[in-house]
């Protein structure tokens, strides 16, 4: 006999390519975490992905108020993904803070989930709201879920014996949980991440883990949502993947350079935002026989490397553009001297400490000329984040073929957003031993060889080749010190001549998209998401338009203007008020069109797409 | 050659010394090449490291490896190539501009942290190079070249900057006494860790008789006072005065009626509390008080680069030598097909 039951809900699974999560609250409520948890499940799932964590400067403005808003941004799909998406699909914002600082980024009819609990008088006050949003109409556009999370989480933790400031840190975990029952992914990845992080604290990993748990359950218990998403795998090129964030593919890719080079890797640095990152996970990997030096200041870390890479190491400093503005007159001795060294700059917004948690590509100028006197220098920029890794392989490459100080920039953006990284197979990456000059026979320390003009790396210790360098002008050759007029110049046209000889170790540009055409995007560095996305969606509407970017911002490519010449127009879109572009109209004579942006944020798609418009109308 | 056989002309180059004549950073050179022969190095594994100022020309004059590196910055450097070349000996040359006001960062930094380096601080109160500005050290009141009327800031005392800032090594010597500066310059290789030695050293053209207190024949001996470990403080041209504590300040009393080498204090360089090296160092601000030199301190503690290697060795005996293919695929990771 058939019993009487309440029919089961109906629940709908729905099948979409793309997707964008933001989680947003308060500094101290673990926004990083979860988004970046979020992140690894995703990316082991094998969704393409890309993140944009975006913190304030202040470790913890007080609680509740706007200026401590912290948010972590996901976009992942089943296919390709190039940026972090303009318009999130869900927002979770934990208090009316995030909700006031992040609502207008979610599209329509998007779902927006608050912890309820957080929406008191007082909270609405901190967050300088007259009216509370949940009552006064204004979320009518969204599909809003009000959810008593912090309660919810206490009551799923009851029953460990914590205090309820314990309790209520895991209540970014039920949110997890929650995303995790929307998007039908396992909980196994951030389990795992959990056992292994707090391996002697086995309460906490209870209770994340029961949080989480209460979080996926309440989804699935309670009937208020109907609909939970499936992003299929996308279709990665094969291989096997990681999820990567730039600072850790900087730090990689530096340690395979000291591999590569059979060179110990030495790291002189001083702690900023957002650099210090690279200084934390190269000091865990001392078993790869790395040194670093946390250094008492930013002239000290890079002169300490300039010491080390004298006394032959592979030396590395990693800073970000005030700590760039700090070593210039250091880089200028190391240019002096030819020594190789590897300069990191992540930069942010600015000038002077400016936005130290935002990003930005403003130090272009600085890189190319912001040092005394005719001081050039090879400077290479990395593209996405796991790009960070192959750049930093060349930079240490050509800093030791040519003995010459080699600036690598990357930026905010690409130092914490994240993406799948191919991970290489060893024999996919260059060697480049190196070999010290030992023979006293005929030895100068200025003496170059010929193709790459670089002198010979005389390590102290070597018997016979003790000889003298310093920041005084060099004779040619003897490396004496030399006042002379024509030997200055020649020395100064050296110097130059010696940065374009790199030109012999970069590939021609070959553009993406159109060969010939209407309109060519030239763009550099993290910009290339953005870019790409835009000028895939333009050219699927017909547009005729080619797309280059530049690795190598010194020496320039040397194709690069026969390629512009192939195009009706260039446009430049820079995080910046045009400085790639600046470089461009003075070098080539060509009436490159600048798309700056400098909002201390990435461009969005469609902000690129508009231009392209405006600019083909 | 091997190292026993070098004589000072081993450590000429063949560069022309370009001080202006009667410089005391001749009489300072010609003692370094002289003591270097002796130190049974080989010699390239020699480095000297300077900074910017008359004192930091000196590698261009020793044949060995030179690093003439920028103002202030050459503990940071030598730093640098300490940590990755410990098997070097470096020897840091410096001012009281270059390494007391542009580097003075890196100056207590490097002590601090006891990097394995000497370095020779030429003290002439006075920025040379520069023409004739006043320095650091320069006496309060001062007239030089960017003070017509006077300066008004006080003077650092070099050694008491030294061991305020943890120095393990603290010697002063004086560039005409040359068989006094050679044996502190011997102190000073043999030490390990930071040895920070102040030459008193006359500028002839900026700052002349900056030092002739302490270094003219009739009154030198009243002015000054040669400390040797174990012996008591005793000075004077007929060592007729002597210095003992009194409360915690040090007292100047002549010997005899009643007072005898007993009641002196005896000088202790190796004592724990860095105290007595600090009263001693500044003690000729005193009127009547003598200028120490010698050797004020040495003491031992563990050297810096010996700790930042030793830990990357102990990490690799903990966790093996790190495989670049295992770092690459550390983590989460997943194949696509």
């Amino acid at each position: 006999m058939a019993t009487l039951e309440a029919p089961p809900p109906i629940r709908r699974r729905e099948t979409l390519d793309q997707a964008v999560i933001r989680f947003c609250g308060d500094s101290g409520d673990g926004m990083q975490i979860t988004g970046g948890q979020f992140t690894n499940t995703a990316a082991v799932f094998g969704n393409d992905l890309a993140t944009f964590p975006d913190f304030p400067a202040e470790i913890r403005a007080p609680a509740g108020t706007l200026p401590g808003v912290s948010g972590f941004q996901i976009h992942f799909a089943s296919t390709d993904v190039f940026t972090p998406g303009d318009r999130v699909d869900v927002l979770i914002a934990m208090n009316p803070a995030a909700l006031k600082m992040n609502v207008a980024d979610l599209k329509t009819g998007g779902i927006l989930i608050v912890n309820v609990d957080n929406f008191k008088d007082v909270d609405l006050k901190k967050a300088q709201m007259t009216s509370n949003p949940l009552e006064d109409h204004t979320l009518d556009g969204y599909r809003l879920f009000k959810v008593d999370l912090t309660k919810l989480t206490r009551a799923a933790l009851k029953d460990l014996g914590l205090d309820a400031k314990t309790m209520d840190r895991c209540k970014n975990f039920f949110a997890l949980g929650m995303c995790y029952w929307l998007y039908n992914r396992s909980m196994d990845t951030t389990t795992r991440y959990l056992e292994d992080k707090f391996k002697d604290k086995p309460q906490i990993i209870e209770a994340n883990k029961l949080a989480m748990k209460a979080g996926y359950a309440y989804c699935e218990a309670t009937e208020a949502f109907q609909v939970s998403y499936e992003i299929p795998k996308a279709k990665l090129p094969p291989g096997r993947y990681r999820n990567i964030s730039g600072n850790s593919a900087l730090a990689m890719g530096l340690i395979a350079a000291s591999q590569k080079c059979g060179l110990p890797l030495f790291l002189g640095s001083y702690p900023i935002t957002p650099a210090s990152d690279i200084l934390h996970e190269l000091s865990m990997y001392k078993n790869f026989g790395v040194l670093t030096f946390q250094a008492e200041d930013e002239i000290a870390a890079v002169t300490s490397a300039i010491g080390a890479a004298y006394g032959g190491a592979l030396a590395t400093t990693t800073t970000s553009g005030p700590g760039m503005a700090l070593k210039t007159e250091a880089i200028g001795l190391a240019i002096m001297t030819e020594l190789p060294i590897v300069i990191c700059n992540i930069q942010r917004g600015g000038p002077s400490t400016g936005l130290p948690t935002k990003t930005e590509q403003a130090d272009l100028m600085q890189a190319l000329y912001g040092r005394n006197s005719e001081a050039p220098l090879p400077i290479i920029a990395a593209s996405t984040p796991g790009d960070c890794f192959w750049v930093a392989l060349e930079a240490s490459r050509i800093a030791v073929k040519y003995m010459i100080p080699v600036i690598v920039l990357s930026d905010g953006y690409l130092a914490n957003g994240a993406e799948p990284w191919k991970i290489p197979q060893l024999s996919e990456l260059p060697n480049f031993p190196v070999t010290f000059r030992t023979d006293p026979e005929g030895f100068q320390p200025y003496k170059r060889e010929a193709q790459t003009l670089s002198r010979p790396w005389a390590v102290p210790g070597t018997p016979g080749l003790e000889h003298r360098i310093g920041g005084l002008e060099k004779q040619d050759g003897t490396g004496n010190v030399n006042y002379e007029p024509l030997n200055h110049e020649h020395m100064v046209h050296l110097r130059a001549e010696k940065v374009q000889r790199i030109v012999q170790d970069v590939p021609d540009v070959v553009p993406e998209g159109d060969a010939e055409g209407d309109l060519l995007i030239i763009g550099w560095g993290s910009t290339y998401g953005s870019i790409t996305a835009a000028v895939r969606s333009k050219r699927a509407a017909g547009k005729k338009i080619g797309q280059v970017h530049l690795r190598w911002l010194n020496p320039l490519p040397k194709n690069l203007h026969d390629v512009m010449k192939r195009y009706k127009k260039v446009l430049v879109p820079e995080m910046n008020l045009g400085q790639l572009v600046w470089v461009l109209r003075a070098k080539y004579l060509v009436d490159a069109i600048s798309y700056p942006k400098v909002q201390g944020k990435p461009f969005q798609v469609s902000e690129i797409e508009a231009k392209i418009d405006e600019v083909l109308q | 050659m091997n190292a026993t056989t070098y004589s000072k002309k081993d450590f000429q180059t063949d560069q022309e010394v370009r001080w202006c004549p009667g410089c005391g950073d001749y009489a300072i050179l010609s003692a370094v090449q002289s003591v270097f022969p002796d130190l049974g190095i080989p010699k390239e594994k020699f480095v000297v490291v300077s900074g910017i100022g008359c004192s930091s020309r000196f590698p261009y004059y020793m044949n060995v490896y030179g690093f003439h590196t920028i103002h202030g910055r050459a503990p940071a450097v030598a730093t640098g190539l300490k940590l990755a070349r410990p098997d070097l000996d470096v020897w840091v040359a410096t001012g009281d501009g270059d390494g007391l006001s542009i580097g003075g960062n890196h100056t207590i930094h490097m002590l601090r942290r006891n990097v394995g380096l000497k370095v020779l601080l030429f003290n002439n109160r006075i920025y040379g190079l520069t023409k004739g500005q006043y320095s650091p050290t320069s006496e309060f009141g001062k007239k030089a070249k960017s003070t017509p009327y006077g300066s008004v800031d006080r003077p650092f005392f070099p050694l008491s900057l030294a061991l305020g800032a943890e120095a393990t090594f603290v010697a002063r010597s004086v560039d005409v006494f040359q068989p006094h500066l050679k044996a502190v310059l011997k102190k000073a290789a043999a030490h390990k860790g930071t040895a920070f030695l102040e030459i008193l050293q006359n500028c002839n053209i900026f700052n002349d008789g900056a030092w002739e207190t302490l270094t003219e024949r009739d009154v030198k001996d009243d002015h000054t006072i040669t400390v040797e470990h174990g012996q008591p403080l005793i000075f004077g041209k007929t060592k007729d005065k002597g210095i003992r504590m009194n409360g915690l300040n040090l007292e100047v009393v002549p010997l005899g009626n009643g007072v005898s080498e007993k009641d002196l204090i005896v000088h202790d360089e190796r004592h724990p509390n860095p105290a007595y090296a600090f009263l001693l160092s500044r003690m000729d601000s005193t009127p009547g008080f003598p200028t120490p030199l010698g050797v004020l301190r040495a003491v031992d503690a563990p050297l810096f680069e010996t700790g930042v290697n030793e830990q990357v060795q102990q990490i690799i005996a903990k966790r093996g030598k790190g495989d670049l293919g295992k770092l690459l695929n550390a983590g989460d990771t997943w194949e696509v097909k």
